[in-house]
């Protein structure tokens, strides 16, 4: 069965600022997504994660390396091809200018069906039941400025996969939410994800928000350092005080002040 | 197409006090341009629109006036040698001056005094009443907006009030017609026959002439052949003294200040124009800059940028014309309440070229934001930049 995301070897390159050297933002990263899967990556600034989900987005494009989404390679595409591709088979979450402020909520993720030609009856009932699952039935005439942070990331949530994209891109979507919201976000984004099938990535730098992940992929230093796949795993680094095995300081997190508040809280 | 539509549509509909306010912006330019357009125009007209009305297919000066009626003198000498040249069908004498028409109630309304030559070129024709058919006579023919502006009509007694020497002198004449507008100087005109003109006249005008037969400013020659212009002005030039041959529009082109006044006033339309056009690229480029975030992540989604140039252009289009079209309709609107002797005169032409011009011109001023927009990164919907 072809896998939703392969990525081999990929290695994106900057010169540096001062012009005298290279930097490496991305070196030889390998990753592979099924279907139905929800993946996390993380690491801290810097680690290279925002420039691989731009890079797997067909954003950026790769020095080296092949990113394949259902069978197709992103990197031997014209841009037009790869503009229409995303359309197609990728869905966004972004931190920021998620939606557009002058579409209400329903009109924003009917947009995306408006991109791919398939604004019709079904498609808009498909878009309402999607907003309504995400308990925002009383909110679809709303402009994102009439709704919270987490209804605006939930709507993004439905635009993403109103089109059941192969691929799911979120790039830290919990990062202007409370802890409350953050965690329904994610929640609610696992459980759409898995229902419908759908692989996912989600760019994050709160640890806490990988407990509803089936892997985490760690990047430092634009490497992949570790793979977490196992439950007990995933739940040691969501809550650390519950387990030794895996310590911050090995995640790379230990100089970051703002994150060992955070699990001071917990 | 139909996305950027639905974009650019909803943008400004759900923004429409912003836009609203921009299209006011763009109708108080609109209203300016229309202004000076309707400005050149009626100042223009005031000083042509008698020549530009005129029986004549040529006109005669003196040689040394450099086609200036006032600085041209035609003798009566000339005018007989001007008749007897083959092709002219009729050749009228005309002569200018300024004079003013009291008011009870305002101040005195000043006038182009126009003596002219019964029957002849020059003459001019009338809505009501009677032309001018004596020489000599107590007689005028007023123009339409002096009738409505003195509330004089056909029978009623007109005084005309010129200085002698230093005397102002006031003299009875019976209006025996009414002509329509026909402005010379920027002001309106009242006709009289030639005879009775040199006596009305500002004697100081004379110059303490002693000449014993009048001369006239210029002579309109009408051609029993307009199509034989160009042989008729050379036998004009060939068998008649010193004299220099103009055509009507050469005429008023001529006259003192015209072509400065149009000028000025073309320089002013366009500054207009220009600052149109930079407050219309200025707003739009602000806009785009606001939304940078926005437009990247448009792009980030997969909106083709064709999507993203329509609506722009679409957006800038839709504010420049409601603007106009705001302008235009307060231009209108005032128009109706400004007094018939300002000189603005709107007219279809010089309407429809300045929106026109501000309709092709508006758009072209947001090029450049659209061209920024287009250049915006799907990346900066990541906070990256390429």
């Amino acid at each position: 069965m072809t896998l939703a995301l392969e990525a081999v070897q990929v290695t994106k390159e900057y010169p540096s600022p001062s012009g005298d050297g290279i930097i490496t933002a991305v070196d030889r990263m390998e990753m592979a997504l099924e279907r139905g899967e929800f993946v996390a990556l993380v690491g801290p600034s810097g680690s290279g994660k925002t420039t691989m989900l731009a890079m797997l987005a067909g954003l950026l494009a790769p020095n080296s390396g092949a990113i394949r989404i259902a069978g197709q390679d992103l990197t031997q595409m014209r841009e037009r091809e790869r503009t229409a591709f995303r359309r197609r088979e990728i869905g966004f979450t972004f931190q920021d200018n998620n939606l557009v402020p002058y579409l209400t909520a329903l009109e924003n993720v009917e947009y995306m069906l408006r991109l791919n030609g398939e604004y019709d009856r079904p498609g808009r009932e498909r878009a309402r039941e999607l907003l309504v699952r995400l308990g925002l039935e009383e909110r679809l005439k709303s402009l994102p400025r009439q709704l919270s942070g987490g209804q605006q990331q939930r709507v993004a949530i439905a635009r993403s996969l109103i089109n059941q994209p192969t691929l799911v891109l979120a790039d830290e979507p919990t990062a202007s939410l409370d802890t409350e919201r953050a965690f329904q976000v994610v929640e609610t984004m696992a459980q759409l994800v898995h229902a419908e099938n759908r692989a996912a990535i989600m760019v994050t730098h709160d640890l806490r928000m990988v407990e509803y992940c089936d892997r985490v992929i760690q990047m430092v230093d634009g490497r992949l350092e570790r793979v977490l796949s196992t439950r007990e795993d995933i739940t040691c680094l969501v809550n650390p005080a519950l387990c030794e095995r895996i310590p911050l300081a090995v995640l790379g997190y230990e100089e970051d002040e703002a994150l060992q508040v955070q699990y001071v809280e917990l | 197409m139909s996305n950027g539509f639905h974009l650019a549509w909803l943008e400004v509909w759900r923004n429409r006090a912003r836009f609203l306010l921009f299209s006011l912006v763009i109708a108080l330019i609109t209203l300016l341009i229309l202004f000076v357009a309707a400005l050149g125009e009626g100042l223009g007209l005031g000083n042509r629109e008698y020549l530009q009305k005129l029986d004549a297919d040529l006109i005669v000066f003196q040689d040394t006036a450099q086609l200036q009626i006032s600085a041209s003198q035609i003798s009566p000498a000339q005018l007989r040698a001007i008749r007897r040249v083959r092709g002219v069908d009729a050749a009228g004498a005309i002569a200018f001056a300024g004079a003013s028409i009291p008011r009870a109630s305002a101040k005195p309304m000043d006038i182009s005094l126009i003596g002219v030559e019964p029957g002849l070129p020059g003459a001019p024709p009338v809505l009501s009443g009677k032309t001018l058919y004596r020489s000599a006579s107590d007689e005028v023919v007023l123009d339409a907006v002096v009738a409505q502006m003195a509330g004089l009509a056909v029978g009623d007694r007109v005084t005309i009030r010129s200085i002698q020497d230093d005397r102002e002198t006031l003299y009875d004449l019976t209006v025996i017609g009414i002509t329509d507008s026909r402005k010379y100087s920027i002001r309106s005109a009242v006709f009289v026959p030639m005879d009775t003109w040199d006596r009305i006249r500002s004697q100081a005008m004379a110059g303490g002439s002693n000449m014993t037969e009048l001369p006239h400013n210029i002579a309109a020659v009408r051609l029993a052949d307009p199509t034989q212009a160009d042989e008729v002005r050379q036998a004009l030039l060939e068998q008649v003294d010193r004299v220099a041959i103009a055509d009507r529009q050469a005429t008023w082109e001529n006259a003192p200040g015209y072509s400065e006044q149009q000028s000025t006033l073309n320089t002013q339309r366009g500054f207009a124009l220009l600052i149109g056009v930079l407050v219309i690229g200025g707003f739009f480029q602000i806009q785009t800059l606001q939304k940078v975030g926005q437009i990247g992540m448009l792009k980030a989604v997969g909106t083709p940028n064709r999507t993203i140039a329509v609506a722009s252009l679409l957006q800038i289009v839709l504010v420049t014309a409601i603007g106009v079209l705001i302008g235009g309709a307060a231009a209108l609107g005032l128009a109706q309440v400004f007094p018939g002797n300002v000189p603005i005169v709107f007219t279809w032409e010089s309407g429809l070229a300045a929106v026109g011009s501000i309709m092709l011109m508006g758009p072209l001023g947001g090029l450049v934001s659209i061209r920024y927009a287009l250049r915006v990164e799907p990346l900066t919907a990541l906070g990256l930049s390429a």
